[in-house]
């Protein structure tokens, strides 16, 4: 088991989690409540890295953040350095990598909110702000946990993105799934197992929480009368 | 305390188009207490509340209470609906499920200090007998107490104009009664404009000194409830209201002196003397008629007042709960439903077949005049 591994893997889920909290509520209210006709062009790009090739995003992030593109160019005279094989550019690649998964629960969630409470809410004179604090988000907050953890899972596994836009290099971009393709090239299938299963163990752990946590609240983010 | 309207006239001129074929187009005004809103579901009530509270907006018109203007087209003003100090009652509640009944009606007065939110949750749950509910979820309370909760919620703010979207129809009688006397108790202690809809004729009568009546986004009639429910001048609102006979009928005489007509049914040669209108020997008119101002007598009745007395044929009877539904033929075409007591049917010994005759006021008839299609 490389632990050193373990905690950039486990960081970069983190920094991957809060990242899209920030970018994903705003991103998931406007599309659960606008109604401009093109919200569906929207509604594709977040879900596209759903059935794209990870090696594919992987080649497009790493293209777009490279010394040869404007925005390469940019950080490169911000930072003093490029954003390829960094753990922030592991980050940017993560995030789009996991969009849908933060965006979609929690838009569905939002969606859920029986219109009638948000009617309600603006007649008593609550503003957009206090509804959504008092209303949307506590309704939704089911959502927002599985979207959450969906997302932190799903950034531990990865692997295509990661190969192409970190590069894996030992304690700045080779997270944990790297190490188990390594250990099998290099034939120690010993230690390939023993971090597989760990991996296993916590990813069937958070799951079981979300689902046991989601059957009691009655499916949370869905409104009952 | 808000500085108030000086007058408390709610003013209303609104279109809205919604699609195909429905658009709503409705004018009036409404002072204080209860103006009832008459009509079938999809008639465009809700709509029309809608624009009111400010959830959707009209294409054009004005909306005003007292000298407030909520809403103008052409001076480009619409006020949001939440600065409109509307109470609004709404047909599914809306109860917020995850707050408790005192965080559901206190919802709408943030801007009132703890003390005086707290004073005024208390008055009105005691008025509404729900003081003792205060820590539950609307989810664990009867359906009469949610409508209470969601009553207090929506006159806790002290509003200018008051919504109710059909408050009553999940209740059974007595809770209605109960909530009926609260709302007028109310009423009485805070004179401002109610809009209450319903579908309901005992509900309208029970409370209102004014009807409209909406049909298809208009307003169609208007007036108190006696003028125009029971006795109702148009087709729509007589099968609104319940009046389950409307024939074709065709004047054959005109009789001032005695104020009626005389009118043969269909192509039969059933005659009814009906109330004098405007029509000439000649005309065709609508009649309708209730299925329970009907008598039927198994002999020829002599002495009655009623000037509509004629044989007819029973064709079929029913029990449905505690009426007793008799159709009945009278002529080849003319089919008339009169409505009994079951031990009436039992009594008279009512089979299929069976030769009667049926008794008709000239006031029972009214005359109605037809739908526009």
């Amino acid at each position: 088991m490389n632990w050193a591994a373990m905690t950039l893997t486990l960081k970069l889920a983190f920094v991957v989690c809060v990242t899209l909290l920030v970018i994903g509520l705003p991103l998931s209210y406007w599309l659960a409540y606008t109604r401009v006709r093109w919200k569906f062009l929207v509604e594709s790009v977040v879900a596209l890295p759903l059935v794209l090739p990870p090696t594919v995003l992987g080649f497009y992030v790493l293209i777009a953040m490279g010394p040869h593109s404007p925005f390469g160019r940019l950080y490169q005279s911000w930072m003093g350095h490029g954003l390829p094989f960094t753990f922030e550019g592991l980050v940017v690649g993560s995030v789009l990598y996991s969009l849908p998964f933060t965006v979609q629960p929690i838009t569905s969630a939002f969606s859920s909110v029986d219109s009638t409470l948000l009617n309600a809410s603006a007649i008593l004179g609550a503003s957009k702000l206090r509804t959504f604090r008092r209303i949307i988000m506590p309704l939704s907050i089911g959502g927002i946990v599985t979207g959450l953890v969906l997302t932190f899972a799903h950034t531990l596994g990865e692997f295509g993105v990661v190969l192409m836009v970190g590069g894996n290099i030992p304690g700045v971009s080779q997270t944990i799934s790297i190490t188990i393709y390594d250990n099998v090239q290099a034939l120690d299938y010993a230690t390939a197992n023993h971090t597989s299963l760990v991996l296993l163990a916590v990813s069937f752990a958070t799951l079981s929480i979300l689902y046991a946590l989601n059957r009691r609240a009655g499916a949370g983010w869905l409104v009952q009368q | 305390m808000a500085t108030r309207a000086t007058s408390n006239l709610l003013s209303v001129r609104l279109r809205k188009n919604l699609g195909k074929d429905f658009s709503l187009d409705a004018q009036f005004e409404a002072g204080p207490g209860f103006t009832i809103l008459f009509g079938a579901s999809a008639a465009g009530k809700s709509t029309l509340l809608n624009c009111i509270a400010g959830l959707l907006q009209p294409d054009d018109g004005v909306l005003s209470i007292g000298s407030r203007t909520l809403f103008d087209d052409t001076h480009r003003i619409n006020v949001p609906a939440r600065d409109r100090s509307i109470g609004y009652l709404f047909q599914n509640l809306a109860l917020f499920p995850h707050l408790t009944v005192e965080e559901n009606i206190e919802y709408g007065l943030a801007k009132l200090a703890a003390p005086a939110r707290h004073d005024r949750v208390m008055s009105l749950v005691t008025t509404l007998g729900i003081s003792d509910r205060l820590n539950r979820r609307p989810s664990q309370l009867s359906g009469g107490e949610r409508q209470r909760v969601a009553l207090a919620r929506t006159l806790a703010t002290d509003p200018v104009l008051l919504l109710l979207d059909e408050p009553l129809t999940a209740l059974d009688n007595p809770t209605k009664s109960a909530l009926l006397n609260d709302l007028r108790a109310w009423n009485v202690s805070h004179q401002i404009p109610i809009l209450y809809v319903t579908h309901s004729v005992p509900e309208a009568f029970a409370l209102g000194e004014r009807v409209l009546v909406i049909d298809r986004g208009r307003i169609i009639a208007h007036g108190t409830p006696q003028e125009v429910l029971a006795a109702p001048s148009q087709e729509l609102i007589a099968n609104l209201t319940g009046f389950e006979n409307i024939f074709d009928a065709k004047v054959e005489s005109v009789n001032k002196q005695q104020g009626t007509m005389h009118c043969h049914l269909g192509k039969s040669a059933v005659g009814l003397e009906v109330p004098l209108a405007r029509y000439e020997s000649g005309d065709f008119v609508r009649v309708a008629i209730r299925a329970g101002d009907i008598m039927i007598a198994t002999a020829k009745p002599l002495g009655l007042s009623a000037r509509n007395i004629f044989k007819a044929q029973l064709v079929s009877m029913r029990i449905e709960g505690t009426t007793a539904i008799a159709n009945l033929s009278a002529g080849s075409d003319v089919y008339f439903e009169v409505h009994l007591t079951p031990s009436a049917g039992y009594e008279l010994q009512l089979e299929s077949g069976r030769e009667v005759w049926l008794v008709i006021k000239t006031y029972s008839c009214h005359l109605v005049s037809r739908d526009a299609t």
